[in-house]
């Protein structure tokens, strides 16, 4: 059972350690907080230095539908950087297609249409020119998919930019290095930054993605379920790295672990069969969810 | 006294508890693969103990002749390089090809009624025998138009017989092997690398281009092995369109032109000529072209693998681990 927790995350500038440990599951296994909401309230969340919010996008109404189907329904929703989105909710509720669609990846579906506006910076995603917004907006998924190229290469191909005469390997080597870094993976691929990237280990294939996807600088993040496949440790990593972006990046993670969810979000928002159910601060959420899907769904993991 | 210590059950249960039909089938299963292997294995050995025993070096670096004494009919060194150059020039044409209409198929496959259309017209070119191929060919390359790729008499009758003529027809042998083994390795990719691609703003020409065509590589080398194979083994389309003359005969005057349009023979029709079947009843040298033929065969594939197929290093596509 202790090898199946993820560790607790430690906070920069954390003055009291997190304790998280294994309690007798109500949740299918899942492992929960230890103690009563009150008591988790006051350990785990509140230490991390609160970063000024600013909205970087925003769903209005947006409707989702594989041919007719809708899979989204009417979801209105805020973004922003220096804060955590975390999208909860049963299998099938629509978060991944939540996520796809913000960056316009929903629009390669053939039979997926979309209603609703969807905003960047206060300017509508249709009007920009699509590749120029996926820049903006990066996203890694749940499997590991490097590319069947060197490691330095994957994080290379996010930098060149389209149609630009192609920058040599020296100039992009400082912005390669700087992007492992943020993920996390420089210390343990320095030395073969030349081997093939789907050599390294799953955890590793997956900080290779974030580092891909951080490397071009793009403004907002998506995460679906970025660590389903990943061991404790680099998972650990991966929220600590998504726990120190969030002032530089606004990031929206979908998770199935709501321990996660908790320790990363600032704000979570609550899915059921399409419909947003509820969305608020992580705290209200999981300790005094107003609705009662919410409370049915975390209250398995908190008691 | 020391109980017997329980016996320990197989991981697969016993035999005896299926019906004797399945048990037959299963001896059939075994049957037929080690009769396979043994066919192989005698094709081989076979080949390899006549090749040896018939097969001098001196044959290797000497020109034919149409001596009927087989003292004085020289070695087999054109047909050598004409089958080299054939089953390069084909896959060479037939790659690119096939690469394109897999990544159309894939990728685009749009409107669907063309795509169906593309994908039988690669299956009535995957069925069509060479022989027929090769007529084919034949009736086109005639056309005076077409006579600059092969040699024109003086009254203007086109001869259509080339080693790029042949070149072109072969490629038909190998583009439906390339395109299915390269069809099948795109369908293997996972949509999220594609989708990853897209993510970080790249177009998807730059995603053919920089992640799918590196991803396919094995998957193309596969193909052109088979099809090198079989363009090497090919023997219509070289006695049809490659004039089967027993040496290389270029065109006068042009250096690498001259080769192109000029005839030749390979070793499948040099083994045919010289077998009991074909007119020279020179068994000896038909055996030592063979067991040629198929060492050629093999360095081609091995040749492929490393040049097409890419470093072991980058073979290891495997996002669904
Ligand atoms: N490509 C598609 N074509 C048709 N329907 C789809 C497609 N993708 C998703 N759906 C449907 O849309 C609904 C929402 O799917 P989605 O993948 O967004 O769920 P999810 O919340 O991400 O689930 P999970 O937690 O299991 O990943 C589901 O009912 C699913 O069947
Ligand atoms: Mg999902």
């Amino acid at each position: 059972m202790e090898s199946l927790m993820p560790p607790p995350v430690r906070r920069i500038a954390a003055d009291r350690q997190a304790t998280v440990a294994p309690a007798p599951s109500s949740n299918g296994g899942e492992p929960a907080l230890d103690g009563a909401p009150a008591r988790a309230r006051g350990l785990s969340r509140p230490d991390r230095p609160r970063v000024p919010a600013i909205e970087r996008m925003r769903a209005e109404n947006l409707v989702l539908a594989y041919g007719g189907k809708p899979a989204v329904k009417g979801v209105s929703l805020p973004i922003r950087q220096g804060e955590v989105l975390a999208l909860i909710g049963p299998s099938g509720c629509g978060k991944t297609t939540l996520l796809r669609s913000l960056n316009r990846l929903t629009e390669l579906t053939p039979t997926a249409t979309r209603e609703g506006r969807i905003l960047l910076d206060g300017q509508d995603v249709d009007q920009l020119e699509v590749t120029q917004l996926r820049r903006r907006i990066s996203m890694v998924f749940q499997q590991p998919n490097p590319f069947p190229m060197s490691v330095f290469d994957n994080v290379a191909y996010a930098l060149r930019e389209q149609g630009k005469k192609r920058p040599g390997k020296k100039e992009l080597a400082p912005q390669v290095e700087e992007a492992l870094v943020r993920a996390g993976l420089f210390d343990e691929v320095r030395a073969d930054l030349q081997h093939p990237a789907l050599r390294l280990s799953g955890g590793q294939q997956q900080r290779l993605c974030i580092a891909r996807a951080l490397a071009a600088r793009p403004e907002v993040l998506l995460l679906d379920e970025p660590c389903s496949a990943l061991d404790p440790k680099s998972t650990e990593v991966i929220e600590e790295l998504i726990v120190r972006l969030r002032e530089e990046v606004a990031i929206v993670i979908v998770t199935h672990n709501l321990q996660q969810a908790y320790r990363v979000a600032d704000n979570v928002a609550f899915m059921y069969l399409g419909d947003l159910v509820e969305y608020g601060p992580t705290d209200q959420i999981f300790h005094a969810p107003t609705q009662h899907r919410t409370r049915e769904y975390v209250g398995g993991a908190f008691g | 006294m020391a109980a017997a210590a329980p016996k320990r059950t197989g991981a697969v249960e016993s035999y005896s508890t299926w019906r004797w039909t399945d048990r037959l089938a299963l001896a059939l299963c075994w049957a037929c693969g080690i009769a396979l292997c043994v066919a192989a294995a005698s094709i081989l050995l076979y080949m390899g103990f006549r090749g040896l025993q018939y097969l001098r070096p001196e044959l290797l670096f000497e020109r034919p002749t149409g001596a009927v004494d087989q003292t004085k009919s020289g070695g087999i060194l054109d047909p050598i390089l004409g089958t080299l150059m054939l089953t390069v020039l084909g896959t060479a044409i037939a790659i690119p090809l096939a690469v394109c209409v897999a990544i159309w198929l894939v990728e685009y496959g749009r409107p669907a009624g063309l795509a169906r259309a593309v994908e039988s017209g690669v299956e009535i070119v995957a069925g069509t025998p060479s022989i027929v191929l090769a007529i084919f060919g034949l009736i086109i390359f005639q056309q005076p138009w077409l006579g600059w790729l092969s040699f024109t008499a003086e009254g203007g009758g086109v001869f259509g017989r080339s080693l790029i003529n042949a070149s072109i027809m072969m490629s038909f042998i190998a583009l439906p092997l390339v395109v299915g083994a390269t069809r099948e390795g795109l369908n293997a990719i996972p949509g999220h690398v594609r989708e990853a691609s897209y993510a970080l703003g790249k177009t998807k020409a730059a995603t053919i281009r920089r992640v799918l065509l590196p991803a396919v590589r094995p998957s193309i080398a596969t193909g052109t092995a088979l099809g090198m194979g079989r363009i090497a083994g090919d023997t219509a389309i070289v006695i049809i369109l490659l004039g089967n003359t027993l040496l290389i005969e270029p065109q006068e005057g042009m250096p690498v032109l001259g080769l192109l349009t000029g005839t030749g023979s390979t070793l499948t029709s040099y083994v045919y000529e010289n077998s009991p079947a074909g007119e020279g009843g020179a068994y000896e040298k038909a055996y030592a072209a063979a067991f040629v033929l198929l060492l050629v065969v093999l360095v081609l594939n091995f040749a492929v693998a490393r040049v097409v197929g890419g470093s072991s290093t980058s073979r290891s596509n495997l996002w669904n681990r």
